[in-house]
């Protein structure tokens, strides 16, 4: 990977103070920006992705060579169109895309962190993003969104930051990782830490990769992301490349083939250490808890605009998840609207072509610009 | 915009905070919102109508008055508006009560079921009434519990919620009801607009 030169750097001198106690300092944040600042730099929404997803968020990523994770919403005349705002997203601390994660150096014993990287909070990953608008010189932002743990993020960058964005839109996400949730992301780590080629975390030293528990993490994850209406339709029981069942173990089905495919293809592109210190993130992720159990205080200093968007399908993070942070907002008089959009694709819905998602979303943002 | 809605708008002083429940297309919404200065809320139960609110710029939350009313704090607005959907509830007392804990006041308005054309429809054509106010089939209506002006005005009273006003309207014709002329009222207005307060 030329990381060099496709993947813009920031580093953050100043020492960031992690939940876990520890300390990082002079640590690399990776980004990428779309479309233009205005002079009154007022046009900035910060985009936050997902646990698999990166700073590439629309057009080719110039490392996988495939659209960017978010190119359906983002670009220009999109929902999110760059011909009007200045969109920016950094890869997470922890991440495989240029941050710094455990595949980097650790400064103390010059080898790669590895486990020896410390464990990171969704709180820590906001905070070390923060650094993106003192860099660009934005006071405030016009918006932040993100879909599921980009959610989140947007979430717990409102709280920390409460004057920093004029709006907010939490996309398919939760205020507090759910046993369902937790469960399914400890499958993807026992997934990956029991390839022998994981090695405690120090396969990279060694020229292997526990490529195969990687796939299989995402394998099971990937079922996640999807409804089962959607599985059904698209797949069915139909057989791959086959006429008829053959009796053995190969992939007859498609739906066996297709995931099979995903996570092979996902063994390429992402870090299997990453894999287990974001999950980790999401599964410590509990807004209200940080609040004492309140999650309305973690709103009550900000007078941001709010809204809140669902899907029927998604089991992942389900409507009722959503509504909760709508319910924390009414409470305290918030400026929250939310809607939930009909979709049978789950919770990839808010990463795919949803036409009422999107609608809502570029008419929520574009109504609100002209407020400004 | 219907007069319906501008009676209501008359209702309110400026700079009010107002939840419209049941805000369809938002129509009444954007009005208090452009011309009376009113931070303004919505809360509807049909996916494609929040759309159309999202599309003009107006805040509002899907959701369904007899579940989601409960989330809003005591007295959190100074008006709470339900326009012509009390009768489609299946427990107006329950959302009634709700709009009045919710809202300092609420303004309710009613299709007037003793509306004389509602009565002459079904003494004389012996069908389920259809007028302008009713549009809908007795098999489609999402009508449940139907009442006439009288009855609302007999139901608060029992109830010791405060009438500030009541409106008769009629085409383009609103007029005060009270004490002396509810029975004619009753039967010639096809809308009742009620300000209350508990």
């Amino acid at each position: 990977m030329n990381i060099e030169t496709n993947i813009k750097t920031l580093i953050v001198k100043k020492p960031l103070k992690l939940d876990c106690g520890k300390t990082i300092k002079d640590f690399p944040i990776a980004y990428e920006t779309y479309g233009s600042l205005n002079s009154k730099k007022d046009n900035a929404i910060l985009v936050f992705h997902a646990l698999t997803g990166d700073q590439f968020v629309t057009g080719l990523n110039p490392m996988t060579k495939k659209d960017g994770w978010w190119s359906y919403a983002v670009g220009p005349d999109k929902a999110i169109d760059t011909n009007k705002y200045f969109v920016i997203c950094s890869n997470v601390i922890g991440g495989c895309m240029g941050s710094y994660g455990p595949s980097h150096i650790n400064p103390d014993t010059k080898n790669i962190f590895g486990t020896n990287f410390p464990v990171i909070t969704i709180n820590d990953i906001v905070n070390a993003q923060y650094s993106l608008l003192d860099h660009f010189g934005i006071d405030k932002l016009f918006s932040i969104t993100g879909g599921s743990m980009g959610g989140m993020q947007v979430l717990q960058f409102i709280s920390n930051f409460p004057d920093k964005s004029k709006t907010v839109v939490p996309i398919a996400t939760t205020s507090s990782h759910s046993a369902q949730n937790i469960a399914f992301n400890e499958l993807g780590r026992q997934a990956i830490t029991a390839d022998s080629n994981w090695n405690d975390g120090n396969y990279s030293s060694k020229n292997i990769n526990p490529g195969k528990g990687l796939a299989v993490a995402r394998m099971a994850a990937h079922i996640t992301y999807l409804s089962k209406k959607g599985l059904q339709e698209k797949f069915g029981r139909k057989l791959q490349e086959r006429e008829d069942l053959k009796f053995g173990f190969d992939a007859d089905f498609q739906i066996e083939s297709y995931l099979r495919y995903q996570g092979s293809v996902f063994v390429d592109r992402f870090d299997a250490n990453s894999y287990l210190y974001i999950t980790r993130a999401m599964d410590y992720f509990d807004l209200a808890k940080q609040f004492n159990g309140n999650l309305s205080n973690a709103f009550k200093n900000t007078k941001a605009k709010f809204f809140i968007i669902s899907f029927t399908s998604d089991w992942l993070y389900p409507t009722q998840e959503n509504k909760d942070i709508v319910i924390a907002l009414n409470s305290i008089g918030a400026d929250v609207g939310f809607v939930e959009i009909e979709s049978d694709k789950g919770h990839d819905s808010f990463l795919l072509d949803v036409p009422d998602f999107l609608s809502a979303l570029k008419n929520f943002l574009d109504k609100s610009y002209i407020e400004n | 915009m219907k007069n319906e809605f501008k009676v209501i708008a008359d209702l309110i002083e400026k700079d009010k905070k107002v939840l419209d429940v049941g805000c369809a297309d938002g129509t009444l919404m954007k009005f208090l919102k452009e011309h009376k200065n009113i931070k303004i809320r919505g809360l509807e139960i049909s996916k494609n109508k929040v759309q159309e609110c999202i599309s003009k710029g107006l805040t509002v939350i899907e959701g369904n008055a007899e579940k989601d009313l409960k989330q809003f704090p005591d007295k959190s607005f100074d008006y709470v508006v339900l326009s012509q959907t009390l009768q489609a509830f299946l427990n107006p007392e329950l959302v009634l009560n709700e709009l009045l804990r919710v809202g300092k006041k609420a303004i309710v308005t009613i299709p007037n079921f003793g509306y004389w054309k509602v009565r002459f429809h079904l003494l004389f054509r012996g069908t389920m009434p259809i007028t302008k106010t009713l549009p809908d089939e007795w098999y489609n209506t999402p009508n449940l519990h139907m009442c006439t002006i009288k009855d609302f005005v007999t139901f608060v009273k029992s109830r010791d919620i405060k009438i500030f006003k009541s409106l008769a309207l009629n085409n383009l014709n609103t007029s005060s009801i009270n004490e002396n002329n509810l029975i004619f009222k009753n039967l010639f207005a096809d809308l009742g607009i009620f300000l209350i307060e508990k």
